[in-house]
């Protein structure tokens, strides 16, 4: 029994039976073919991360997003600027206690870099209802080649708990043709 | 040694019991059970509040409910009863003395102190950090500082674990190999260290940072080093409730394990493998190499899951050949019909073996999958995820182990009976609901740890679809069933150890009923050439099955999202 010291005093030269065997290696072959699907899809998938970061000072991201704000804001909404960047550009979203700062304007099936970086504590970037998830830290600048395949607006909620004011935190996507 | 140790002999089992051991046993298992009905408590009120027509705590407190419940049900009730486990699979099974009685019970007090210091920095309302308390949000130094003795305890007792085995190797207590479950639980004992080691390092820092000693601490690094500790001490909790799966095999049904050599190197994947999982929790982190969330998420080519893939059908399949070899051969699933659903230590840790690896399990190697951890990380998938691992995973397989702990060891009658054959189910479906519906709400895009899914009070306004609601509702309901469970629970266990008939010294107990000793033809039942376990196939396949359907389509949803690159 699994209480009693094994009664095969040499267990380990005991034979294994035929259907522990083939289930070790259907279970095993089943976690090479899911190892290997990571892979795969880096090539032929198109849902990856680069894995793209660098590391910033809050202050030094916060004025690369203003220049950003200063040159392509079109309206204000809510008291935030609503920007609206070129396509294949360079796009910061600042997290901070509790916003999404600015709101992006970006269009449909153009391709842009988007930048995530905190200007406090930890942040979670939750593009809904998409539902794509990125953690934000402070201090990590995380570059994601985003492509908005459909037009509409989005919400983004922040994810990781931020104190009190966690659950105000909403930020705006604007994808337009 | 200055005393000799003292010892009874049980008379169900024949085992020889040192009775400092078992004095450890009950104490560790009755403050476990305390933290468990603390922690269930808070978790309660979590639910409650994110059921949307009742959102019955304001945001400070359910703040600070969340991060009481995190800790003291995933850390303090666990820990706590792992060092009963602990030193019952080394004392008790070995039959020998525990080394160094008095640094156990020096851990023991060390893990008390600890937990009560966190308790109170939770309570006092400036430490609601959550469980994880990523830095740089920094909570009281005594949170930390509680964490920290808790884990110094819990070390202390690992190795007077260790030393027993030691104690039991030299004296000659036990002949051949130790049994497949105290293996298991060395299995645990030795990931603990690797764990408690990780907490160490990063949570001492963490401590005189928050004293101004340290003014920065990098937050990427704090959470590689801290899910070291956070992952793996889950896979503790993985390797002692599949040692309990087998315990309880054993207990009730006589039942021998398939094959040593399988079980034993299923649980050797586990100690190779399982630390690796720190990489769950930074699949979409910057700063991570794609070749490092690869390699670690799947635990190197998936050798952990591999070892609970094969558990999953040995345990299973020890009984249905024990069943079997008792005559109960008819069709593919007499066995299972057969088994003794009444009795709660089987129901409970039935339940826990279908609903680790049907819930807990897929959908953990789903979510650490690199890219669909894009669509799941931080919704509440994630506690959907480990809801069905841990609460009906581990806490149902130690629930169902305390019912024979209690005439076994507290050597007291099992009272209200018919409670106690109700109480797994009622906890059991209660807690697989919880995991189902927070996964569906994840799905959904619910975020985790949030404490007002309708933003009535952002700047911005945002709405969540309507099924996320049903979805909450339906978990407050779970989490109501799965409270009264643990009620139920706590007024079974308090009410016997307390309150129950005392057993007398060599009298047996009536309640659960515990088979005589393995037969002859039991003992050698398992050999390759004889063995027959249609029934466990068909349940595996089942299981196979679902797991590759569900794992695909998730692929299909991820594929659907925004193109990223």
């Amino acid at each position: 029994m699994a209480i009693t010291s094994p009664s095969e005093r040499i267990w380990w030269k005991q034979p294994i039976a035929k259907i522990e065997l083939i289930w070790i290696i259907v279970a095993f072959t089943w976690g090479l073919i899911m190892f290997f699907m990571m892979i795969y899809w880096h090539g032929a998938g198109e849902q990856n991360l680069s894995n793209e970061a660098y590391k910033i000072t809050p202050v030094r991201f916060a004025e690369k997003a203003q220049t950003m704000i200063d040159e392509y804001t079109v309206r204000q909404e809510n008291g935030f600027p609503v920007v609206h960047p070129p396509p294949g550009s360079d796009v910061y979203l600042i997290a901070r206690l509790w916003q999404w700062w600015p709101i992006l304007e970006l269009e449909k099936d153009q391709s842009y870099r988007l930048h995530l970086s905190s200007m406090d504590w930890q942040h979670g970037f939750s593009l809904q209802p998409v539902n794509i998830n990125i953690q934000v830290h402070p201090g990590y600048d995380m570059v994601v080649t985003v492509k908005p395949d459909q037009a509409g607006e989005y919400g983004v909620v922040c994810n990781e708990f931020c104190g009190i004011g966690h659950h105000n935190m909403v930020g705006k996507i604007y994808v337009v043709e | 040694m200055a005393k000799t140790a003292e010892f009874r002999i049980c008379p169900t089992t024949g085992l020889k019991v040192d009775l400092t051991a078992e004095k450890l046993i009950k104490a560790n298992a009755v403050v476990a059970v305390v933290f468990l009905a603390i922690g269930g408590l808070f978790g309660l009120l979590v639910a409650l509040t994110r059921w949307p027509a009742v959102h019955f705590l304001p945001a400070d407190w359910f703040y600070l409910a969340l991060t009481a419940h995190g800790f003291d049900v995933l850390l303090v009730w666990i820990i706590f009863f792992e060092m009963a486990v602990l030193y019952f699979a080394s004392a008790v099974l070995l039959g020998s003395r525990l080394a160094g009685p008095k640094f156990a019970w020096a851990g023991f007090v060390l893990m008390l102190v600890g937990a009560v210091i966190t308790n109170v920095a939770v309570l006092r309302g400036q430490s609601s950090v959550m469980f994880t308390s990523y830095v740089p949000m920094m909570a009281e130094p005594s949170f930390y500082l509680g964490i920290i003795l808790f884990a110094v305890g819990a070390l202390i007792g690992v190795f007077v674990f260790f030393g027993t085995l030691v104690v039991a190797k030299q004296e000659k207590t036990y002949e051949g190999s130790i049994p497949l479950v105290t293996f298991g639980a060395l299995t645990a004992a030795i990931i603990a260290v690797f764990t408690i080691a990780s907490g160490a390092i990063i949570l001492i820092p963490t401590l005189l940072w928050s004293l101004g000693f340290i003014s920065y601490i990098d937050p990427l690094l704090y959470k590689t080093i801290w899910w070291g500790m956070g992952h793996s001490s889950q896979q503790i909790n993985v390797a002692a409730h599949v040692a309990v799966w087998y315990a309880i095999a054993a207990m009730v049904f006589g039942a021998k394990p398939l094959s040593e050599k399988v079980s034993r190197m299923a649980f050797l994947m586990y100690i190779l493998f399982l630390q690796l999982a720190s990489a769950h929790h930074l699949l979409v982190e910057p700063g991570m190499s794609s070749e490092w969330k690869i390699f670690n998420t799947s635990y190197a080519m998936y050798l952990a899951v591999l070892g609970s893939m094969v558990h999953g059908m040995t345990v299973p399949g020890s009984i249905e050949a024990a069943q079997r070899a008792r005559g109960l051969t008819k069709g593919m699933f007499e066995w299972l019909r057969k088994a003794p659903w009444s009795n709660p230590a089987f129901a409970g840790m039935f339940m826990s073996l279908v609903f680790f690896g049907f819930i807990g399990g897929i959908s953990g190697v789903v979510m650490g999958t690199e890219q669909i951890n894009l669509i799941m990380h931080n919704t509440l998938y994630v506690p959907g995820h480990f809801h069905g691992t841990v609460v009906a995973g581990t806490t149902l397989a130690f629930m169902a182990i305390t019912y024979l702990l209690v005439p076994l060891i507290f050597r007291r009658e099992l009272m209200f009976r018919k409670l106690a054959q109700w109480q797994p189910y009622v906890f059991g479906i209660g807690v697989a609901g919880i995991a189902m519906f927070m996964m569906g709400a994840g799905t959904l895009g619910v975020a985790r740890r949030q404490w007002d899914m309708t933003f009535a009070d952002a700047q911005l306004p945002f709405d969540y679809p309507s099924a996320a609601f049903l979805m909450m509702g339906l978990n407050g309901m779970a989490a109501v069933m799965a409270a009264v469970g643990g009620v139920m629970f706590i007024v079974i266990v308090v009410g016997s150890v307390f309150f129950g008939r005392k057993l007398g010294i060599d009298e047996k107990p009536s309640y659960p009923e515990v088979p005589p000793q393995a037969s002859e033809s039991l003992s050698h039942y398992g050999s390759a050439e004889k063995l027959h376990i249609p029934g466990t196939v068909m349940l595996v396949s089942i299981f196979f099955i679902a797991f590759v359907l569900y794992y695909f389509v998730n692929w299909k949803y991820l594929s659907e999202v925004w193109p990223l690159s």
